[in-house]
C-alpha cells in the first residue's frame, strides 16, 4: 500500500494517471473499452452495425452522467432525457436549418424554413431558432443550455431539500413536461414527428457511410473524454464529499460543506454530458423526436445505468451497449416476450443484483482472475488511496 | 384569453370545473392510493396507473359480459362492478406486495425502479391477453346524461355520481382505518413496526393489506376512469405524473392537502384545456406545479415533522 | 434584541414545539469560553432536541442562541460550522466506505465549496494537521483502514477526530462514550480533558461515573426545562434530581 502521505511529493504525471485510473488494473479496463469500441467494432461490424453501435454508445452518454448523479451523489433522475434532447434538438435546429436553404424548399410557400413550419402555417423563422445558424453557438448550447435548465429545475429544490423518491418523481414530470411543450408545438419544432430529413453538416452529407465512420469515432472519443472527466472529478475531494453525502448527509452538512452546491453541481453535469450524447445521436442518426426522449426512453436511460452497475461508469457503457444490443435482437421479433424480459430483468436486478455487471465483474471474474494470475505472476501490490473504491477501477 | 368577457370566463370557470369534477375525483383515488403506500413505505408505486387500467378492465370486460348474457341487468351492473375492480386490484396488490415489495423495504429508490418494472410486466399482460385494442364499457343511460343547472352551466350526471361515491369511500376509509381491528393495526404498523410486531401483530401480512387495499382504491379510479374514456394498455401513462403531482403539491404526507391539490389541478387542467390545446394546456399545468414547488417545496399542507 | 454577554455561547428564551409538544421550553443557558458543560436528563428530556437547535439541524419556534454574539438560529447548519462549532452525533457518524485517513480529511476546513474541493491537493500541512489529530485520537497506525472494519469505540473517536480536524472553538458532543469498554472510556476521559484545555465543550452523556470525571459544571435538563445546575455532587445530592431519575 502506498501511503497517501507520499502523494505529496508525486510528480505531477503520476498524480494525473493515479486520478484518471487509480492504478494498473483501472488503467487496464479503460483500456480494454477503448480498444473494444475504438478498434473492434470498426473492423467486425457491418456499416449499418456499427452505426447502431454508434446509437448505443450514444445513450451511454446519458448513462455515464447517470453513473455519477444517481450512483455516486444518490440523485436519482427519471429525466435524463430532458438533457439528452436539449443536445439533440439543438443539433436538429442547426442540422435543420442547414437542410431549409431556400433553393432546396422553393416549393414551400415560405421558402428558407423548415418544412414542418411551412405546414403548420409559420411564415418566420422564430427568433429562437436564429442561434441554430451558426455551429459554434449551436455547440456553445449544446453546453450551456442544458446546464442552464438543469441549474433552473434543481436550484429551488435542493435548497428546499428536496431529494430521494420525490425529487425523481419531479425529474419524471419534468421530462413528460418537454414532451408535451414538443408535441404540442409542431410549428416550431416540428411536434411528434420531431425533426427529421437531416443531410448535412456544413455541407458535409452526414448520411453517408463515410460521415457514419467519422461521427463513430467522434462520439467514441467524446465519449471516452467524458469518462475521463468524471474520474477525475470523482478522485478530487469533491468527489469524496459526493459518496459522503449521498451515504451520510447529515455528517457532511455538520462538517461545513453547502450539500445544495455539489448536488447542484453534478446534476448540471450530468445534465451537460447526456447533452453531448443526444447531439450525437441526431448526428448520427438524422433526426430526433419527442418520443426519443419522453418517459420511457428517459427510464431506460436508468435501467442502462442499473445493468451496468450504478456507480460503475465503464458499466454504464456496457450496460447501454448490451441492453440495446438485447432489445434490437429480440424486440422485433418477440415483441410481447421482450417487454416481459425487459420488466423481470430490471426486477431482478434491483433486487438480486444492485450493482450490475460491474458487481458480477468484482464478485466473481476478478476473483477468478485473480487466482489464475497469482499463480503465474505476483501482484505488484500497488494500491493508492486516492480513489475511494474499487468500483472506480472497474 | 383577451376575446372573453369577465362574464363569459366567469361561466366558463364554473362549467370546466364541473366538467372536472370527474378527473379530480381519479386525481384523489390516485392520489389516495399513493398516499397510503408512501406513508407505509416511503416510496411512490410506479405500477399505480397500471391497477388503474387494471380497475378500467374489469369494468368493461364485466360490462360486455353482462350485456352478452344477462341483459335485463345492464342498467345496474355497475354497482357491482365498482367492488369487483376493487377486489381484482386489491387481489394483484396483495400478491405484488407479497412476491416482490417486501423485499425491499428501506430501499425507496430501489422500490422505485422495481414497480417501473413491474409496470412494463403488467402492460405486456394487458396487451398479451386482453388484447391492443381500445375498450370501453357500457354504461347504464342513467348515467349519461346531465342536469342543466342554469342557462349555461351543464353539469354532467357521472361527476357528481362519483364525487358522491368518492366521499363514500373516503368516509368508509376513514372508518376503517380508525374503528377496525385492521386498520388500527394498519396505522400502528406504519407509525412504529418494529413495536407493532413485538406486539405479536401479523406485520407482514399487514403490510400487504395495506398495499392491496391502495392498489383496490386506484382499481375503483379505474372503474370511474371508463366514464371518461376508453381503455387501453398503456392508458395508465397519462394519468400516473399528474397522481404524483397531485400527492407532491398536496404535501406528502397530508390528506387534506391531498384533496385540495387534486382538486386544484382537476380544476386547473380542465380550465387550461378549454382555452387551449390538450398538449400545451398539459405544459401550463406542469409549468405552474414547478413554480408552485419551487416556493413550496415541502408541498402546500406540509406536515411540521419532527427531524 | 438580546444584548451582547461575555459568554462563548447564550442560550435565551430557547422554544421549540413539535405538533404542540415543546421539546425545549424556555430554556436559557450560558457557556462560558473554554468550559466543559454536561449535560444530562432522563430520556426525551429534550437534549438531543438543543443540540439540534444550536446546530441548525432543527430551527427555533422562537428565543435566541448567540455564539460569540452572532445570532445562530436563522443559520444554516454549514454556516454554524463554519462559524466554529463542532457537533458529534449520538451514534457514530462516520463514512464507512472511505479510510480513516479519507474521513479526517474530508472535515478538512478548506476547499469546502464546490470549486474549492475540486482543486483541493493533499499538501504537507495537510497531511500533517491529519496526522496529528490521528495520533490524538489513537490511530495514527490504522490511517488507510476502512472506516467500516473499526471498532464502534475506535468509531466514536474517529468522529471526535474529524470534528478536531475542523478546528472548532465549541464542540459538542453526543453521548461520546456510549458502547466504549472501561479502558477505552478512560482514555477517551483523558483526551477530552486534552481538548478541553483549548475549547469549550458541550457533552450530553448517561454515564454518570464519565460525567464525575470530566465535567465542570452539569446542567440537568428536565422536560426541555433546566431543572438544575451545578457541580457533578451538588447535582447528585439534589432530592428533585433524585426524584426525576428514580421516579422515571
Amino acid at each position: 500500500m502506498i501511503n497517501p502521505i507520499n502523494q505529496a511529493e508525486s510528480s505531477f504525471g503520476k498524480v494525473l494517471y493515479e486520478r484518471l485510473f487509480k492504478n494498473k488494473e483501472g488503467l487496464i479496463a479503460f483500456a480494454i473499452l477503448a480498444f473494444v469500441i475504438l478498434i473492434i467494432f470498426p473492423t467486425v461490424l457491418s456499416p449499418f452495425r456499427l452505426n447502431l453501435t454508434g446509437k448505443y454508445l450514444c445513450y451511454a452518454f446519458a448513462a455515464v452522467g447517470l453513473v455519477m448523479c444517481w450512483g455516486n451523489a444518490g440523485i436519482l433522475c427519471l429525466g435524463q432525457g430532458l438533457f439528452f434532447g436539449a443536445g439533440g434538438y439543438c443539433m436538429a435546429m442547426f442540422l435543420k436549418l442547414e437542410a431549409s436553404d431556400p433553393e432546396s424548399t422553393a416549393i414551400q410557400s415560405t421558402p428558407g424554413i423548415p418544412d414542418f413550419m411551412d405546414w403548420n402555417q409559420v411564415t418566420e423563422l422564430p427568433w429562437f431558432w436564429n442561434p441554430f445558424k451558426s455551429l459554434p453557438l449551436t455547440i456553445a448550447l449544446i453546453i450551456t443550455l442544458p446546464a442552464l435548465l438543469a441549474y433552473i429545475l434543481s436550484v429551488f429544490y435542493f435548497k428546499g431539500r428536496v431529494s430521494g423518491v420525490v425529487f425523481a418523481i419531479l425529474t419524471q414530470s419534468m421530462v413528460a413536461c418537454l414532451w408535451y411543450f414538443i408535441v404540442g408545438n409542431q410549428g416550431y419544432f416540428g411536434g411528434i414527428n420531431g425533426i427529421t430529413d437531416l443531410k448535412t453538416l456544413k455541407g458535409w452529407d452526414i448520411r453517408t457511410e463515410d460521415a457514419h465512420y467519422l461521427l463513430y469515432y467522434l462520439c467514441c472519443f467524446l465519449l471516452l473524454f467524458c469518462i475521463l472527466l468524471s474520474r477525475y472529478i470523482l478522485s478530487t475531494r469533491l468527489g469524496r464529499v459526493l459518496i459522503a453525502q449521498r451515504d451520510k448527509e447529515m455528517r457532511v452538512r455538520f462538517s461545513g460543506y453547502n450539500i445544495t452546491s455539489f448536488r447542484i453541481f453534478i446534476f448540471c453535469f450530468a445534465a451537460v454530458v447526456s447533452s453531448i450524447g443526444g447531439a450525437m445521436f441526431t448526428l448520427q442518426v438524422g433526426f430526433m423526436s419527442p418520443n426519443l426522449i419522453g418517459i420511457v426512453p428517459s427510464i431506460d436511460m436508468v435501467i442502462f445505468t442499473a445493468v451496468g452497475g450504478r456507480e460503475s461508469l465503464l458499466g454504464a457503457v456496457y450496460g447501454a451497449l448490451a441492453v440495446n444490443a438485447a432489445k434490437t435482437a429480440f424486440s422485433e421479433a418477440y415483441a410481447a416476450q421482450w417487454l416481459f424480459f425487459y420488466g423481470a430483468t430490471f426486477i431482478v436486478i434491483v433486487l438480486y443484483l444492485p450493482k450490475g455487471l460491474a458487481g458480477i465483474y468484482h464478485d466473481h471474474i476478478k476473483k477468478w482472475i485473480g487466482k489464475s494470475m497469482s499463480s503465474s505472476k505476483n501482484n505488484d501490490g500497488e494500491t493508492p488511496a486516492l480513489v475511494t473504491e474499487e468500483k472506480n477501477a472497474e | 384569453m383577451g376575446d372573453y368577457t369577465f362574464d363569459e370566463i366567469y361561466a366558463i370557470v364554473v362549467m370546466q370545473s364541473f366538467s372536472g369534477v370527474s378527473l379530480m375525483c381519479i386525481y384523489i383515488l390516485m392520489g389516495l392510493g399513493l398516499y397510503i403506500i408512501f406513508g407505509q413505505m416511503g416510496v411512490i408505486n410506479m405500477a399505480h396507473a397500471e391497477f388503474l387500467v387494471l380497475g378500467s378492465y374489469t369494468m368493461c370486460l364485466f360490462s360486455k359480459f353482462v350485456t352478452e348474457n344477462m341483459p335485463a341487468f345492464e342498467n345496474y351492473y355497475v354497482i357491482f362492478a365498482i367492488p369487483l375492480s376493487f377486489g381484482v386490484a386489491f387481489g394483484v396488490g396483495y400478491l405484488v406486495e407479497w412476491f416482490l415489495i417486501s423485499r425491499l423495504y428501506h430501499r425507496p429508490l430501489d422500490t422505485l425502479l422495481a414497480t417501473w418494472g413491474l409496470s412494463l410486466i403488467m402492460q405486456q399482460c394487458f396487451r398479451s391477453f386482453i388484447g391492443a385494442r381500445e375498450m370501453s364499457a357500457d354504461l347504464p343511460e342513467w348515467l349519461l346524461g346531465s342536469w342543466a343547472a342554469s342557462d349555461i352551466i351543464d353539469i354532467p350526471i357521472s361527476g357528481l355520481v362519483l364525487l358522491l361515491l368518492t366521499v363514500f369511500l373516503i368516509v368508509g376509509l376513514a372508518l376503517f382505518k380508525t374503528k377496525t381491528r385492521m386498520g388500527l393495526r394498519m396505522q400502528a404498523t406504519t407509525q412504529n413496526r418494529e413495536m407493532t410486531g413485538a406486539l405479536g401483530i401479523n406485520t407482514k401480512m399487514t403490510d400487504r393489506i395495506t398495499f392491496g387495499i391502495a392498489c383496490g382504491i386506484s382499481g375503483i379510479a379505474g372503474a370511474f376512469f371508463t366514464t371518461m374514456a376508453s381503455t387501453s394498455p398503456s392508458a395508465g401513462t397519462n394519468y400516473i405524473v399528474d397522481s404524483f403531482l397531485v400527492l407532491v403539491v398536496g404535501g406528502l404526507g397530508s390528506l387534506v392537502g391531498l384533496f385540495v391539490s387534486g382538486g386544484f389541478l382537476a380544476l386547473l387542467s380542465s380550465i387550461l384545456e378549454f382555452f387551449m390545446t390538450g398538449s400545451i394546456a398539459k405544459v401550463w399545468l406542469y409549468l405552474v406545479i414547478f413554480v408552485v414547488l419551487m416556493k413550496f417545496t415541502r408541498g402546500l399542507f406540509s406536515d411540521k415533522v419532527r427531524s | 434584541m438580546p444584548s451582547n454577554t461575555d459568554y462563548l455561547l447564550a442560550i435565551e428564551d430557547l422554544t421549540v414545539s413539535f405538533d404542540g409538544f415543546k421539546a425545549v421550553d424556555e430554556l436559557t443557558l450560558y457557556v462560558d469560553k473554554g468550559e466543559l458543560r454536561v449535560i444530562i436528563g432522563p430520556n426525551g428530556a429534550g437534549k438531543t432536541t438543543v443540540l439540534d437547535l444550536i446546530s441548525g439541524k432543527t430551527r427555533a419556534s422562537s428565543g435566541s442562541i448567540r455564539y460569540n454574539n452572532v445570532e445562530l438560529t436563522s443559520m444554516r447548519e454549514h454556516e454554524i460550522v463554519r462559524a466554529g462549532i463542532g457537533r458529534k452525533f449520538q451514534t457514530p457518524s462516520i463514512y464507512e466506505k472511505l479510510s480513516v485517513y479519507e474521513n479526517l480529511e474530508i472535515s478538512y476546513p478548506w476547499g469546502r465549496t464546490v470549486f474549492g474541493s475540486l482543486k483541493f491537493t493533499r499538501t504537507k500541512q495537510v497531511i500533517d494537521r491529519i496526522q496529528d489529530v490521528a495520533q490524538q485520537i489513537f490511530l495514527s497506525d490504522m490511517l488507510e483502514t476502512q472506516a467500516e472494519l473499526l471498532s464502534h469505540g475506535q468509531k466514536q473517536w474517529l468522529e471526535i477526530g474529524m470534528l478536531l480536524v475542523q478546528n472548532p472553538e465549541l464542540i459538542m458532543l453526543d453521548e461520546p462514550v456510549a458502547g466504549m469498554t472501561a479502558k477505552e472510556r478512560e482514555a477517551t476521559a483523558a483526551l477530552l480533558e486534552k481538548i478541553a484545555k483549548e475549547r469549550s465543550i458541550i457533552i450530553i452523556e448517561h454515564d454518570m461515573d464519565f460525567v464525575a470525571k470530566i465535567a465542570d459544571q452539569v446542567t440537568v435538563l428536565h422536560l426541555g426545562k433546566i431543572l438544575k445546575q451545578g457541580s457533578m455532587d451538588e447535582v447528585r445530592d439534589d432530592p428533585v434530581v433524585q426524584e426525576v431519575y428514580l421516579g422515571h
